[in-house]
């Protein structure tokens, strides 16, 4: 443990894990068939309140699809009143007029709306469902309460030779921003991913393609590209070190210090029911395990970048190594870092697809809990 | 880069919002998750920029409060970097 740190900047709440989509990389976790108990609009508020207090100032509001909570806009609305930045990260299903109206007038500052593809059938097969009409619709809606546009798009091998057409949609929907995120190979993401995993040809096409689009459309649209880390020599400084600016609270009330950790073993993570958000920011072991570099093995710990980089993702070292203290094999630095080479090489050759595509619901869920 | 008259009016850009923040001892600028924190100079440019006042009647306003001159170039530099970065706009 190092010095006291910083304020939890950016709060995020996974309201629910419910979600009328089924996408095949999601990042929430396999088994949240599981949690079942959801923390009431008091225990969020409460959370929401505690958190400011320390200094938070980004509110995700997040999930799962959080429209299907109903209390969304009570929600919207008190973040609003305590001075959060209030961000809704949405799907769009089940965003209608009244909805978006009531969000407004609560205080919502920003709308993040998610896109499976460009196409009906892709979208429509790669969530699941059938949402492509209404998510256009929904876009539209965003647009005429004036909120800046911006779309999110989540790439991987069955899509990302798409680019170009999904560029051409933003673009006709007037869109100002657009996330070309890769998938981040955890949760539903990690069981699907060598179906996901994109070549890096394709990935080489994809940024040319993005590159020539920008050229076009200048400031008009921002246009992000984020590289799947497995093809970087270097690993990204996740969360800017666990406990540093992010905190995140999933449905049923636990405290996480990214999305993922829960997975990591031999870490107890405290629950907002039971303690306060000060506590567990500065005073639980699970929030301070991964704090300053007295956790780090070799070579991290004698690396002059690990202070830019942290080691980089814990969890993507438990995933690949079986120990999150490990450096994340992305760094070519890694002694584990052939596995990261052997996911990438798989995904050069050209196979029979005969593995399925695992939909994140509630019976897959099930399923791989009960394992 | 682009360059701002003395009689423009900024006015913060759509989808920011300023504001202090006690935690951090200073002026913040909020956007879809983000977060910049500003230096004393910047957040008391930002904070005079209301699309209401001029860029003239803002330097003389700054210039009175912290009994300094010729403040004009510095505020104008840092006001084309805010427009450059959407923080400000230039209401038509």
């Amino acid at each position: 443990m190092s010095a006291r740190p910083g304020p939890p900047l950016w709060l995020l709440l996974e309201l629910t894990y419910k979600c009328p989509l089924h996408c095949v990389y999601c990042s929430n976790p396999t088994d949240f068939a599981r949690t079942t108990d959801e923390l009431g609009t008091e225990d969020w508020i409460r959370v929401m309140r505690e958190a400011r207090a320390l200094g938070a100032v980004q509110l995700g509001l997040s999930g799962g699809e959080p429209l299907m909570r109903e209390d969304l806009e009570t929600i919207a609305a008190e973040a609003h009143s305590l001075g959060f930045y209030t961000n809704l990260i949405t799907s769009g299903v089940g965003l209608n007029e009244v909805r978006i109206k009531a969000l407004k007038d609560a205080g919502l500052d920003h709308i993040q709306l998610s896109f499976q593809d460009s196409t009906r059938q892709m979208n429509d097969f790669l969530s699941s469902t059938r949402t492509f009409e209404l998510k256009s619709k929904v876009a539209a809606l965003i647009k005429k309460h004036d909120y800046p546009m911006v779309l999110n798009v989540v790439l991987h091998r069955l899509n990302i030779d798409h680019v170009e057409q999904i560029l051409e949609m933003a673009e006709g929907m007037q869109a100002e921003y657009v996330e070309l995120a890769n998938t981040q190979y955890y949760g539903w993401g990690w069981a699907n991913r060598d179906q996901l995993l994109p070549s890096r040809e394709q990935v080489r096409r994809a940024e040319e393609v993005t590159q020539r689009f920008r050229d076009k459309v200048g400031q008009r649209m921002k246009i992000y590209f984020v590289v799947p880390d497995y093809f970087e020599r270097r690993p990204k400084p996740c969360m800017n070190g666990l406990g540093s600016v992010f905190l995140n609270v999933i449905p049923d009330g636990t405290a996480l210090p990214c999305h993922a950790a829960r997975m990591l073993p031999g870490l107890e993570f405290p629950n907002v029911r039971t303690a306060s958000v000060e506590s567990i920011w500065f005073d639980s072991p699970g929030f301070n395990h991964f704090r300053g570099d007295s956790w780090m093995k070799e070579p991290c710990r004698s690396c002059p970048e690990k202070t830019k980089d942290f080691g980089g993702c814990r969890c993507q070292a438990y995933l690949f190594t079986g120990d999150a203290a490990n450096a994340d094999p992305v760094c070519d630095l890694s002694p584990h870092h052939h596995l990261v080479e052997e996911a990438v090489a798989r995904a050069e050759r050209p196979r029979v697809e005969e593995k399925p595509l695992l939909f994140r619901d509630l019976r897959n869920s099930q399923t791989l809990s009960s394992r | 880069m682009s360059t701002i008259g003395a009689t423009a009016r900024p006015a913060l850009g759509r989808g920011f919002r300023l504001q202090w923040e006690p935690a951090q001892n200073a002026h913040v600028l909020l956007y879809p998750e983000g977060m910049v924190k500003l230096n004393m100079s910047a957040g008391e440019i930002m904070k005079r920029c209301d699309g209401a006042r001029t860029v003239a009647e803002i330097t003389a306003d700054l210039e009175q409060a912290f009994g300094a001159s010729n403040l004009s170039a510095d505020v104008t530099a840092f006001m084309s970097f805010a427009l450059e970065h959407k923080w400000l706009e230039l209401p038509a």
